[in-house]
């Protein structure tokens, strides 16, 4: 099936993807105490254990750290997230995948979409962040959205290609999970950009994670327009990564069912 | 192909590799170690072979096999969940497949919600849902537990909800895959009535059972799979008729085979005796002397038992025993018992006890045999050396059927 089929399929089960969204999302806390309250205090709590450790322990000197952080930080577990789970969508959706005909891209899919929302919802907490420690915003927050479009095509593509690489090889999902811990910490997340040796700093515009993480930066704390340049690289190599990502996981999605 | 089939399959293969079924998934690291494994036909298990067969739109069709036969690997294929391996196939219209009920539902959310979210999942607008939600529930059966989390729901309510679900969908070609099977009687119920709806409106039926009843009243055509092939395609009764007899000439089969095996094994345990005279071989025979595990209610059966004398004995008794499966005696006598004049044994030989009419019911029976002393003691006593299966006659119960008949007579106060 060609790209724009696949997509075109997606668009036309978007009914099905928003009801597995939703699945995903009330599912995730239902029966706990708190119940969709976990949804801001799981992000405020991950919050509080960076800034403690790298604002007490590991003193990183910079004004409004915590802010800054937490500014780089939500995208980031959005992406992580989506990786981690989405990786096993295939392998683990059951009889979605075995028993029911059933538009297989959906399913990595509503492990992308549902991450984003959950972090969308978490934005506010972010700004109430902001508005705590007099950080201003600017105009230039409306970039927000061609950021994000940058960083969901990058994510999709990404956790559809190991969602299809992880039913025939099973290690895929832990290789990942370990490998993401790495790339965090490459990531310009924790410390600013300046924290990096200058001889080393070109480095970064080869890791799209940091591209997208000093988007988020730019466009919410330094309230500056984004650097548009390896914000275009970031989203023509996602197009690149979709297009494998599509022709593989089209050529083998018919023999899904039978290896799960 | 012509215009007139609901479902078209033409040369339909399909294999499995051996390693997923084995669970054996290739992993970074197998593929590191042996990247360019070739692989041989002896990696693969063919489960269709070649399977034709086309299907005219408003008819049912029944598929029945032995297990691992194809019949679900088939449906799942027309479903379009497995792909072909070789062949065609084409199905036209809206398919809906009963072959996983409640497929998606979430068990932490209410009955309500699961509605929409396995509609949705089966194909159905929110629109569509809405208007058919009260039909579903009420088809389900499920009252006031609609709003309770589908995790407190017993599993018959689970699969009504997700039936009630799955037949909404209003399909062209309706696929079953032994639905009927579960749930209680009222729901088996409904699940007729409901087939037969689907039948009136002219919907095209696949449906797969072991139920050979439930088959024989619902399907226009029975199609008979038999190692990935189809065996026999056509009218109900008369294509049950042909699977019956295939399955019970199969059971003769590998009966007659173990029985074999058993012979060779029958030094081992459930045997007693000094073994003065040793049975050395023991088989059940028809009358033509052919050997077979399977015989017909009321008709003949032999026994025969090869013996050896290790030391010369002057009192031989030979006995037979048959047990049902639970173990209750049916059947016993010996040689003594029954005054048999055998004359003098010879130090080798061949004994045959001779059934003109086995009147057990059907069932399966294991036989003991012996030879021993006059007065009980045990030279070689085996148990459960064989076994039997009894087959046809009328569906009585109990243990034996005495040859028997019935009548009537008026009892009038002025007779």
């Amino acid at each position: 099936m060609s790209i724009t089929g696949h997509l075109a399929e997606l668009a036309r089960h978007r009914a099905l993807l928003w009801a597995l969204v939703g699945r995903e999302l009330k599912g995730r806390y239902r029966g706990s105490l708190f119940g969709f309250l976990w949804t801001f205090l799981n992000p405020l709590m991950l919050l509080g254990v960076y800034a403690l450790v790298f604002s007490v322990y590991f003193r990183i000197d910079m004004e409004h750290y915590a802010v800054f952080m937490f500014t780089g930080l939500l995208p980031w577990v959005f992406f992580s997230s989506s990786i981690n789970e989405g990786a096993g969508a295939i392998t683990e959706g059951g009889s979605l995948v075995t028993k029911v005909m059933f538009p297989l891209q959906v399913l990595p899919a509503v492990k992308v979409m549902a991450n984003f929302v959950n972090y969308l919802l978490s934005l506010p907490i972010l700004f109430a962040f902001f508005l705590a420690d007099g950080v201003a915003f600017t105009w230039c927050i409306i970039a927000f959205v061609a950021v994000a479009a940058v960083h969901i095509l990058f994510t999709y593509s990404l956790v559809l290609l190991l969602s299809a690489a992880n039913v025939f090889l099973r290690d895929t999902k832990h290789v990942v999970g370990n490998l993401l811990t790495l790339w965090f910490f490459l990531t310009p997340i924790l410390y600013p950009l300046t924290q990096i040796p200058e001889g080393f700093r070109f480095l970064v515009q080869f890791n799209p994670a940091a591209v997208i993480t000093l988007a988020y930066h730019d466009l919410f704390f330094w309230g500056r327009w984004p650097a548009w340049g390896p914000l275009a690289g970031v989203a023509g190599l996602s197009l690149v990564l979709l297009v494998v990502a599509v022709v593989v996981f089209e050529h083998y999605k018919e023999y899904f069912a039978e290896k799960i | 192909m012509s215009t007139a089939t609901a479902i078209e399959i033409a040369g339909l293969v399909k294999r499995f590799r051996r390693e997923m079924l084995r669970r054996d998934y290739t992993t970074w690291k197998s593929l590191l170690l042996r990247p360019f494994k070739r692989r041989t036909d002896a990696d693969y298990l063919t489960v269709l072979d070649g399977v034709d067969l086309s299907i005219e739109p408003g008819r049912t069709i029944a598929i029945i096999g032995q297990n691992g036969s194809g019949k679900s690997t088939l449906l799942k294929i027309l479903a379009g969940i497995y792909k072909a391996d070789q062949g065609t196939v084409t199905v036209k219209g809206r398919v809906s497949s009963l072959i996983e009920l409640g497929a998606g539902f979430h068990p932490e959310f209410s009955g309500r919600e699961n509605i929409y979210l396995n509609g949705t999942i089966l194909g159905l607008s929110k629109k569509e849902i809405a208007a058919r939600f009260d039909e579903i529930v009420a088809y389900s059966g499920l009252g006031d537990f609609i709003e309770a989390p589908v995790r407190t729901y017993s599993s018959g309510m689970y699969v009504r909800l997700g039936f009630a679900v799955a037949v909404n969908v209003d399909p062209d070609v309706l696929l079953v895959d032994e639905v009927l099977a579960v749930g209680d009687e009222a729901f088996a119920h409904k699940c007729e009535t409901k087939l037969n709806q689907f039948k009136a409106a002219g919907k095209t039926i696949v449906l797969v059972s072991h139920d050979l009843i439930s088959v024989k009243k619902f399907a226009d055509e029975v199609v008979w799979l038999d190692g990935g092939k189809v065996a026999a395609r056509g009218e109900a009764a008369q294509v049950i008729d042909i699977y019956r007899q295939g399955v019970a000439r199969r059971e003769d089969e590998t009966g007659r085979a173990q029985a074999e095996a058993r012979v060779a094994e029958l030094a081992a345990a459930r045997r007693w005796g000094q073994g003065e005279v040793e049975i050395t071989g023991v088989r059940l025979l028809d009358e033509a002397g052919q050997a077979h595990a399977v015989f017909t209610s009321g008709g003949p059966m032999n026994l025969e038992m090869d013996y050896l004398m290790r030391q010369p004995v002057d009192d031989l008794v030979f006995g037979v025993a048959l047990n049902n499966s639970a173990g209750v005696l049916c059947y016993g006598s010996n040689t003594a018992i029954d005054q048999a004049e055998l004359g003098q044994a010879p130090p080798k030989g061949t004994v045959r006890f001779a059934v003109q009419r086995l009147d057990l019911v059907p069932g399966t029976y294991t036989v003991d045999v012996a030879t021993h002393a006059g007065d009980g003691r045990a030279y070689d006593y085996l148990t459960q050396v064989a076994s039997l299966s009894v087959r046809g006659g009328p569906r009585d119960e109990g243990i034996w059927r005495p040859p028997h008949t019935w009548s009537l007579t008026a009892r009038g106060d002025k007779a």
